[in-house]
């Protein structure tokens, strides 16, 4: 296992050297002293000058992007352009604190920017392109897998490290380190004439014991005889084969892990980077992204030092010749995947095993943090009427300025001069948007009966849902209790994969079910959406809360958590999925104050027609 | 004094900056994506591309490396939105005022970026800022639609526009015309463009009415055979290390594929579709029950535009069958979750009518 402050550290520097060739550093960690330790690392590691900019969650697009500088223009009686956060961070970093609440269109524009190194501002008169060839540091502070930073900036950024498992102490014992070494992590880049191995000194100490040494040493020295333009194509391809076998997808991955090893090589004073470059590469940029463990060296049928071997070219035979090639590519990716393997993250097995892990909840947030951002907060402004809506009084004010000298002509007097069509509301989102909750009993008695009719009747319920552009979220419950599989969303991609995947089996843990579903309908009343329960059950509870089994103090519980429902005065509309209609079911509906609805009789038309009616209701 | 070090650049230089593009002609894979994009550059009337699919595909370097490869066009000098001289839009205010001696040049075909932070006033047009304040004059500044007429409109994440902008694209995308009337000013201005829009479904569903403007929908997925995701990752990694020589080196094939695309354009008004093509693609929109004459209709234009850029003497079934997928996925009356199986469905349809 290598060590991950001593990685975090490695990674700092290398995304001083080249701050928009990398893209950043996803940093997960809680805020606290270990954090603020590693950043102070990175900021001492860049020039001084360099310009380093913190993005607030909220920013506008004004701030952002760049816009009409308002005094500025009034004053100078021309149009004055004024820089946003991500032109003044050109060269250096933009750093977002809690980027797990970054909302998707800022995380879009963030984006665009990486891609380009540009911003464009297309903004209130101005038309300009300006560089922005940052670097971005997105903090991580979500708990849980759930919480995670938006995934389209998280696939842009070559590094993702880990600070939660790194203790204060840890952080002491290499800064010692760095003080007895000044090669490592020094400000200024190290000069060519250092021998190359002082840059790698910090990041290749672990990998390197679990090498083979001597082969490692070998290869170099074939490659030594190949071009620099050589050993630059097969680190790439043996980059790729990595990423393979780690499964990280998105060919983003091996792209930005190529970069690095060639910023890494540029740090170690070569026009080109080694073999040590390559393997810190995989290591830092393509092991954190590993979606599955790399199948193990006694696996793979090449043993490590054959190519070595082989490696004496045959001209006389093509065919040979390209095969050896592709060996020696063999033997450096197993290398690559070894030192990849010692770099993931220990908690990656525990997630494989719980099954294939998904893509929906990483990018489940996503959704959620939009919704938060339009939780009554002003969403920009639009031209109307003030008697209709809020007046945003520096939005019309920067309507009306730049029109000033021109109504002077037409009248007189020095007062700012603001007509009907300069006047801007404050936009807010819509609180008619309705957010459809589906709780489903996926329990033994309901997967008896019939699960399958159930997903098929949220299914339908969910095609229902998009044609109203509605949001869906879905919560499940088996077993010992309740979990929000897909918080609420409108990716009906997403709704649909969460569905599928859902196991059935286990005991009803009736309540835990309608105590999850209530809590997501409040937060989701609590964003200013309307939530509306959609509940598929038989009714039969056998598991109470604290998880213990027995019928009748689960019907209790049920029973309970219904009544604790029904005070939130939250639409709600039951199903009951059993063969034949319960009394349980029935009387359970009427605790909630739901709508009944039994399925055998209900077609799947009555059923979201009923849903319909409901949400209507409900506005 | 510290050094700067390489790759940080002076933030207080000057702020223009020259950007090359990554060669069309150097994309590796993505078929459907490049034949989609090269069809509405034969012929702009099939209503734009809609790309949709995966992170890291290149969308974007496709769209951008199509820019620098498209002939360039003629225009009156001085038109703001780059009017054909042979024929100016009908509603141009600008060669409707200096009509009789219209002057051309060559210019490149716009392909203009709609950035996710744009302000409506820049997107439709609004009172010159400049003009007003130093001169007090009223004049019109064309936005991006006029910058785009008679090109491509590119909007990244689509599905994170605002939804007040979707309401003014869709409008201009259908009638061609945009109309502005804010702050004075009453103006009509051709803005006639291949809208092309490009976002992940995980992001959020796309509003069906902005949909259906699209004439083809793509879904692009990343490879997974490792000799072409090698391939990918090193051409890119070579265009990185030397954007200019890695362009050079494929300015050629870039060369040929401008070459094909001229061609096609004159062979395009030559090239009737026969009955029996005609007829097919109606049996194919029938036994997918799509909705109207639209499906038909981009199904026809584009199997003839591919049968332009192909060279072929005639729009062939096989011209038709090729290119359905891409032109009908996204119009099946369909169960909207099923979001895999539209292209299925197509391609079930498809051997149904035609036959294995």
């Amino acid at each position: 296992m290598s060590d991950p402050w001593h990685d975090a550290l490695r990674v700092a520097r290398l995304v001083a050297e080249d701050p928009h060739g990398c893209g950043g550093v996803l940093v997960r960690a809680g805020a606290g002293p270990v954090r603020d330790a590693w950043l102070q690392t990175l900021r001492d590691a860049f020039p001084r000058d360099a310009p380093w900019r913190k993005l607030p969650g909220g920013i506008a697009d004004d701030r952002l992007i760049g816009g009409l500088d308002l005094a500025a223009t009034l004053s100078a009686g021309r149009p004055v352009s004024q820089r946003g956060l991500l032109a003044e961070a050109d060269g250096g970093l933009v750093v977002v604190p809690m980027a797990e609440r970054l909302p998707a269109g800022t995380a879009a524009r963030l984006a665009a920017a990486l891609d380009t190194g540009t911003v464009r501002v297309e903004r209130e008169g101005l038309a300009e392109t300006r560089a922005a060839r940052f670097g971005l540091i997105l903090l991580d502070e979500g708990i849980g897998e759930d919480e995670r930073a938006p995934e389209v900036l998280a696939e842009r950024l070559a590094f993702r490290i880990d600070l939660t498992a790194v203790s204060w102490r840890d952080t002491h014992v290499h800064s010692s380190d760095r003080a007895s070494s000044p090669a490592h992590l020094s400000r200024s880049p190290p000069h060519p004439e250092v021998p190359a191995s002082a840059g790698l000194e910090g990041g290749l100490q672990g990998p390197m014991r679990s090498l083979d040494a001597s082969a490692s040493i070998r290869h170099l020295g074939m490659r030594a005889e190949g071009t620099g333009e050589g050993s630059g194509e097969d680190a790439v391809a043996a980059l790729c084969q990595v990423a393979a076998a780690l499964g990280v997808m998105s060919l983003r991955g091996p792209l930005l892990a190529a970069r690095v090893a060639r910023i890494a090589g540029r740090l170690g004073g070569r026009d080109a980077p080694v073999e040590a470059d390559t393997i810190e590469a995989a290591r830092l940029v393509l092991a954190p992204r590993a979606t599955r463990l790399p199948p193990s060296p006694e696996d793979a049928e090449q043993p490590p030092e054959e190519p070595a071997e082989k490696s004496g070219p045959d001209p006389a035979d093509g065919e040979a010749s390209a095969d050896s090639d592709n060996q020696t590519t063999t033997a450096l990716d197993e290398r690559v995947v070894e030192a990849a393997r010692a770099a993931i993250p220990a908690g990656l097995l525990a997630q494989l095993m719980g099954g294939p892990r998904p893509r929906a909840p990483k990018a489940g947030r996503i959704g959620a943090a939009a919704a938060s951002a339009r939780s009554g907060r002003p969403a920009g402004s639009r031209p109307g009427d003030p008697r209709s809506g809020r007046l945003a009084l520096v939005e019309t004010l920067r309507a009306a300025a730049p029109w000033q000298r021109l109504r002077r002509q037409d009248g007189e007097g020095r007062r700012i001069k603001v007509r009907p069509e300069d006047i801007r509301l404050t936009r807010f989102k819509l609180r008619t948007e309705t957010t459809t909750i589906f709780a489903v009993d996926a329990s033994g008695s309901a997967t008896l009966e019939r699960l399958a009719e159930a997903k098929g009747a949220v299914e339908l319920l969910l095609a229902e849902a998009y044609i109203r552009r509605d949001k869906v979220a879905l919560v499940a419950f088996r077993g010992s209790g309740a979990e929000l599989v897909l918080p609420p969303t409108r990716s009906l991609v997403r709704a649909k994969r969460g569905l599928s995947a859902l196991p059935g089996g286990g005991g009803t843990p009736l309540a835990s079910g309608l105590d999850v579903a209530t809590q997501v309908a409040l937060s989701v009343r609590r964003g200013g959406g309307t939530p509306v329960l959609v509940m598929l059950t038989d009714g039969r509870a056998n598991i109470a809360r604290s998880g213990e089994p027995g019928r009748a103090k689960a019907g209790a519980d049920a029973l309970g958590a219904a009544a604790a429902f029904r005070a939130t005065g939250i639409r709600a509309i039951f199903i009951d999925t059993s063969a034949r209609p319960q009394e349980s079911a029935r009387r359970l509906a009427a605790a909630m104050d739901a709508r009944y609805l039994a399925l055998p009789y209900a077609d799947a038309g009555q059923v979201s027609g009923a849903v319909k009616a409901l949400g209507e209701e409900a506005r | 004094m510290q050094r700067r070090p390489p790759g940080i650049p002076d933030p207080f230089k000057s702020i223009r900056i020259s950007v090359t593009t990554f060669p069309f002609s150097a994309i590796v894979g993505q078929d459907e994506m490049r034949r989609a994009l090269l069809i509405a550059a034969v012929d702009p009337s099939v209503g734009g591309v809609l790309v949709f699919g995966d992170r890291g595909t290149g969308k974007s370097t496709a769209i951008r490396g199509l820019a620098a490869l498209l002939p360039k066009m003629k225009a009156v000098v001085g038109c703001p939105y780059s009017c054909d001289p042979a024929k100016p839009a009908e509603g141009c205010p600008h060669c409707a005022m200096a009509a009789g001696k219209r002057v051309s040049h060559l210019v490149p075909v716009p392909v203009i970026d709609l950035p996710l932070g744009a302000t409506e006033d820049r997107v439709v047009g609004a009172l010159d800022l400049e003009r007003a304040l130093t001169l007090g004059e009223k004049a019109f500044e064309p936005g991006l639609l006029a910058r785009a007429n008679r090109g491509f409109l590119y909007i990244d994440e689509v599905n994170l526009l605002d939804d007040h902008l979707v309401d003014l694209l869709l409008d201009v995308a259908a009638s061609g015309i945009n109309t502005v009337e804010r702050e004075g000013l009453s103006v009509r201005h051709p803005a006639r463009f291949v809208l092309v829009g490009s976002g992940n479904p995980e992001e959020g569903e796309l509003r069906p009415q902005l949909l259906d403007r699209f004439g083809l929908a793509v879904e692009v997925t990343t490879p997974t055979d490792l000799p072409t995701r090698i391939d990918v990752v090193r051409r890119r990694d070579a265009y990185e290390r030397d954007p200019a020589g890695f362009c050079a080196a494929y300015e050629k094939a870039d060369g040929a594929i401008r070459k094909q695309l001229t061609a096609a354009r004159t062979r395009l008004a030559t090239l009737t579709v026969p009955d029996e093509t005609l007829e097919a693609a109606a049996r194919l929109c029938l036994t997918l029950g799509t909705d109207g004459l639209r499906g038909e209709l981009t199904l026809m234009r584009t199997a003839r535009a591919l049968a332009a850029f192909e060279g072929a003497g005639t729009v062939g079934i096989d011209h038709l069958t090729r290119i359905a997928p891409s032109a009908l996925r996204h119009r099946l009356r369909r169960n909207p979750l099923d979001e895999s199986g539209s292209t299925a469905r197509v391609a079930k349809a498809v051997a149904e009518v035609f036959g294995p």
